[in-house]
């Protein structure tokens, strides 16, 4: 090679993304650094064992049971670790609580932080740039881009994950959920809402 | 200075583009063995998350511009592995012959991925650093944000929140302290408090009067007011 890769070695590897993980992943397998069996147990993990459907269990069940919402706001992280929900990216957890004088909106300006065992991996636009420098600064522009419109008296509270705490957002209770059973009261969880984008279904538009 | 990957309040990026609840998890199949691979050769135990975390920001700011995500996690991959010594440049160049690495009794196991995903790994740490602020304190953020240990080092305290006043909302304990555990130079664990700021602290024009960006802020990003 002509030119100094020191500082940027990616660089020696194939152009194209999906040739460059294959690469890559082929270099690690011949010397025995990575198992390939492993990588598809990690993304079978992923796409289909941890997801939202975990986080809207917690909701749903804050919404049902006064004592269990007050456990989640004193200590979250052991809360939802009884239920099963624990490992990398959740070791910290804290429920922020929205209510009609202030919503929450989660977001990572720095890099992608997201509480995997509560929603798994997060969406692309999480992740994007667009997201990532707007919401702390327009957080009322970026909600609308999702379609929703809060009341003047709403304040917002953007929280940005600088650290090793993961913020799940318990949204209010929907209009019309009387006498739902926790488990029909889970499926109007979405995943946006506990991201703070997005507002839980209501009862009527679920079925 | 701060480095490209701390865009937080920046204008220009567009409208986001939300999708569908149910779009899939991986967008293609190569983004779930970037995230995997990643996943797996941080078993190798040659670096922690705030290293992995700085070697994406070391991207060069076109490279970062240019890359979507899990480029960039490649491309920081590629970079730590050499740059820890693991592999070596020929390695990557597809030149060496390949022999099994020294390393190889390190690789995570298909058997081991469930325990050691849902193990984690938790931040908190003891500390011999007693809580200076306590909830309902006003105080400032450095500025400028930048690693005071490491010049162009790692930080996780962003651009658009220094040498801004905000209010302890609450102690999250102590938790390793990322500017100087991304660089070597030990976990250094100290109170950890998120902290809020009216949004008219931190921009021009905030879009409503009553609106707060809390920020987690390890205290000696903070001084009193």
């Amino acid at each position: 090679m002509p030119h100094d890769h020191s500082d940027h070695p990616h660089a020696l590897l194939p152009p194209d993304p999906a040739l460059r993980v294959k690469a890559l992943e082929t270099i690690l397998t011949r010397k025995g650094l990575i198992d390939p069996a492993a990588l598809d147990e990690i993304i079978d993990t992923y796409q289909n064992r941890i997801g939202p459907k975990n986080g809207a269990r917690v909701v749903a069940r804050a919404w049902s049971d006064p004592d269990f919402k007050a456990a989640l706001h004193e200590d979250a992280t052991s809360v939802v670790s009884d239920l099963g929900f624990y490992g990398r990216q959740g070791e910290h957890i804290v429920v922020v609580e929205n209510t009609p004088s202030q919503h929450n909106m989660v977001v990572c300006t720095l890099c992608s932080c997201y509480p995997w065992p509560l929603l798994g991996i997060p969406p692309g636009w999480y992740k994007s740039d667009a997201y990532r420098a707007r919401a702390v600064r327009e957080p009322r522009k970026v909600l609308g881009e999702f379609g929703v419109t809060l009341p003047p008296e709403t304040s917002v509270r953007v929280w940005d994950s600088t650290a090793e705490i993961r913020y799940l957002v318990l949204p209010m209770r929907p209009e019309g959920s009387e006498g739902l059973s926790e488990k029909a009261l889970a499926t109007l969880v979405t995943r946006d809402s506990m991201i703070g984008t997005g507002l839980p279904r209501s009862p009527e538009g679920s079925t | 200075m701060t480095r490209v990957h701390d865009m937080g309040g920046r204008f220009g990026d567009g409208p986001v583009m939300p999708d569908p609840e149910g779009a899939p998890i991986f967008a293609e199949d190569w983004h779930a063995r970037a995230l995997a691979v990643t996943l797996a050769c941080g078993s190798l135990g040659k670096w922690n998350i705030d290293v992995s975390r700085h070697a994406r920001e070391c991207l060069s700011p076109k490279d970062y511009a240019r890359f979507t995500y899990y480029e960039k996690w490649l491309a920081a991959l590629a970079d730590l592995l050499v740059k820890t010594g693991v592999l070596s440049e020929a390695d990557l160049s597809g030149a060496e012959a390949s022999e099994l690495h020294a390393l190889a009794a390190e690789a995570l196991r298909a058997d081991a991925v469930a325990g050691v995903l849902a193990s984690g790994g938790p931040a908190d740490r003891p500390s011999p650093i007693e809580p200076r602020f306590a909830a309902g304190q006003a105080v400032r953020t450095l500025h400028p944000a930048a690693n005071r240990l490491v010049e162009g080092g790692h930080t996780r305290l962003p651009a658009y929140a220094q040498g801004a006043q905000g209010y302890i909302l609450r102690l999250h304990g102590s938790h390793v302290l990322p500017d100087s555990n991304a660089h070597g130079l030990g976990e250094a664990p100290e109170p950890l408090y998120a902290v809020m700021f009216h949004a008219d602290q931190l921009w021009a024009a905030p879009e409503h009067p009553g609106d707060e960006v809390v920020l987690d802020l390890w205290q000696s990003y903070l001084e009193p007011v």
